[in-house]
């Protein structure tokens, strides 16, 4: 393992505390239990929006925390669930009399931890709403599964609902905004190589030179298929086509096109997908009005990339083009 | 004849005891169908329940066990985090105030614990979960105290049928957790949370029997 870390155990101590001090200007961490939250929280009167999960996706979420976006993210360690302690006292630090909405990826241990916070929250006389974001078309949706995983449109709906809630719209229309979104939207990633859990050591999966796996969860879980490497036409075009056949995307849609990197890829890569998917998406007759490249929801050093489709309307257009200044995402002010 | 406060302390300190000795071979199991860190968690959540156990151990057992609840939700993390400290919580509410249970006590502390599993989870008996081994552990309780057994037969009846129920997940094929994204292929592994649940029974039984 070739990692610029000191100890395993240190890792998300030591990013929390890196944190504080890049960005002292947007954000304050707390410690133990551990979240990052606005620096002029709480905001009065308007809606908190908190996100976590497992550490190992950043800049998601705590990279998104600070005006018009959310108002605390709770890591957990790498690739674990944050636990309700943390939730709870985030939910307390950023409630500023509208409310709480807590937007949780629809992974097991996410929705359980969440829901328990929320209980504990609402005992305490906080209002709290929670969506569960569960975009991946690579997952069966069924009543035999856990349901499709969360995944790049969690990124999409943080930044829109942010939006609604600095317009202090009250709780039930934020939640709104935010459910409105994960339905419109539909993702799937693809690995190129895997990642190493720092505590773990090793890879988490073992992926030959000559394959890719198509489909892979943004905790290196197993996806659709395993094939051999295809090129950037070929990929995006099997990312994409299930995405739009999902929601399924028409003729005469707008949409907002994200091409997310998993960490390792760089963002050349990003720009010859986003470059085929653009023709992909001219070709069914669905238009791009607005576009997301980077890497924003990652697997440590993974590298590969992921597609988010969202249909879009003026309203979330809107909201997505209001101003929003985090460590990773800022325009407008 | 009753379950004492002493009893109760005994069965978590034996309970976690076995998880640490069950650490590796719960993980193993977990490995297999989920994310490999079962017993990695109840491990880390058991061991923080031990060295916080003497702050509370003076309360009643309602305390106890809403204490050791709120212990496991903020260490374990993953599901068994909420999932173990639901049931633990359920029992502190059940027997808030207590200083020792009846058998009735007893049964109307585990369905309050499997109740809030049950709604917690979303999940039932036949998913492969913990549940399959608490429901009909719970069912078999009330059917000992129906019949007027001590609490020495319901507890040592309940850790057979714990184990039963542990054993039958085996070839059930997931509907729950992160084993269910792998469909066919979770049948054939024992569920790791039905197996931990299981200790939780089997410590129930040597620990709460022989009352004074």
């Amino acid at each position: 393992m070739k990692k610029l870390i000191n100890k395993p155990e240190d890792v998300v101590r030591e990013e929390l505390e890196g944190i504080a001090m890049a960005h002292a200007d947007l954000v304050r961490v707390c410690y133990e239990p551990n979240y990052i939250y606005r620096a002029d929280a709480p905001v009065k009167g308007k809606v908190g929006v908190i996100s976590g999960g497992g550490s190992g996706h950043e800049p998601m979420h705590g990279g998104f925390v600070g005006l018009g976006m959310l108002d605390a993210a709770c890591p957990g360690a790498v690739f674990t669930s944050p636990t309700p302690d943390q939730m709870l006292e985030a939910t307390r630090a950023v409630s500023g009399g509208a409310g709480v909405l807590h937007i949780v990826k629809n992974y097991t241990g996410d929705v359980l931890n969440f829901e328990m916070a929320a209980d504990l929250a609402r005992a305490d006389g906080i209002e709290v709403e929670a969506v569960v974001t569960d975009d991946d078309v690579a997952v069966k949706d069924s009543l035999y599964t856990a349901g499709r995983r969360g995944v790049g449109v969690t990124v999409l709906a943080e930044k829109i609902t942010g939006a609604a809630a600095e317009q202090h719209r009250p709780l039930k229309d934020v939640a709104e905004v935010c459910r409105k979104v994960n339905a419109s939207g539909r993702s799937m990633g693809m690995a190129l190589t895997s990642c190493i859990v720092p505590q773990a050591g090793k890879p988490t999966f073992d992926l030959p030179e000559d394959e890719m796996e198509i489909g892979i969860g943004i905790h290196g879980e197993p996806g659709r298929t395993r094939t051999k490497l295809g090129t950037a036409k070929e990929i995006t075009e099997m990312l994409a086509t299930p995405i739009l056949d999902d929601l399924p995307f028409k003729n005469g849609d707008s949409a907002l096109a994200f091409v997310n990197g998993m960490g390792g890829t760089p963002l050349i890569e990003l720009y010859v997908v986003y470059n085929e998917l653009a023709k992909i998406c001219a070709g069914r007759g669905v238009k791009i009005v607005r576009s997301l490249v980077g890497s924003y929801i990652t697997s440590l050093e993974m590298a590969g990339c992921s597609i988010t489709l969202l249909k879009v309307d003026d309203e979330l257009v809107r909201l997505w083009d209001a101003p929003v200044k985090t460590p990773a995402l800022r325009w407008g002010v | 004849m009753t379950i004492s406060r002493d009893q109760f302390i005994v069965w978590i300190k034996d309970f976690a005891g076995v998880i640490a000795e069950n650490k590796e071979y719960l993980t193993s199991l977990d490995s297999a169908i989920g994310d490999a860190d079962h017993g990695i968690n109840m491990d880390r959540g058991f061991q923080a329940v031990l060295s916080k156990l003497p702050a509370f151990a003076n309360q009643d057992i309602g305390s106890i066990a809403k204490n050791i609840g709120m212990v496991l939700i903020s260490t374990v993390g993953g599901a068994s985090g909420p999932l173990y400290g639901t049931l633990f919580m359920q029992i502190g509410k059940e027997t808030a105030g207590k200083l020792e249970l009846t058998l009735n006590d007893w049964i109307a502390a585990i369905e309050s614990g499997v109740n809030g599993v049950m709604m917690r989870g979303k999940a039932n008996i036949g998913d492969k979960t913990m549940l399959d081994t608490l429901i009909p552990t719970l069912n078999t309780l009330k059917e000992c105290a129906a019949h007027g057994a001590s609490i020495e037969e319901a507890l040592g009846a309940a850790e057979r049928t714990a184990k039963q129920g542990m054993l039958a997940t085996t070839p059930l094929v997931a509907k729950k957790g992160r084993a269910s994204y792998l469909g066919e292929r979770s049948a054939g592994t024992q569920d790791p949370g039905a197996t931990s649940s299981y200790y939780l029974m089997k410590t129930a039984a040597h620990a709460l029997s022989n009352s004074a």
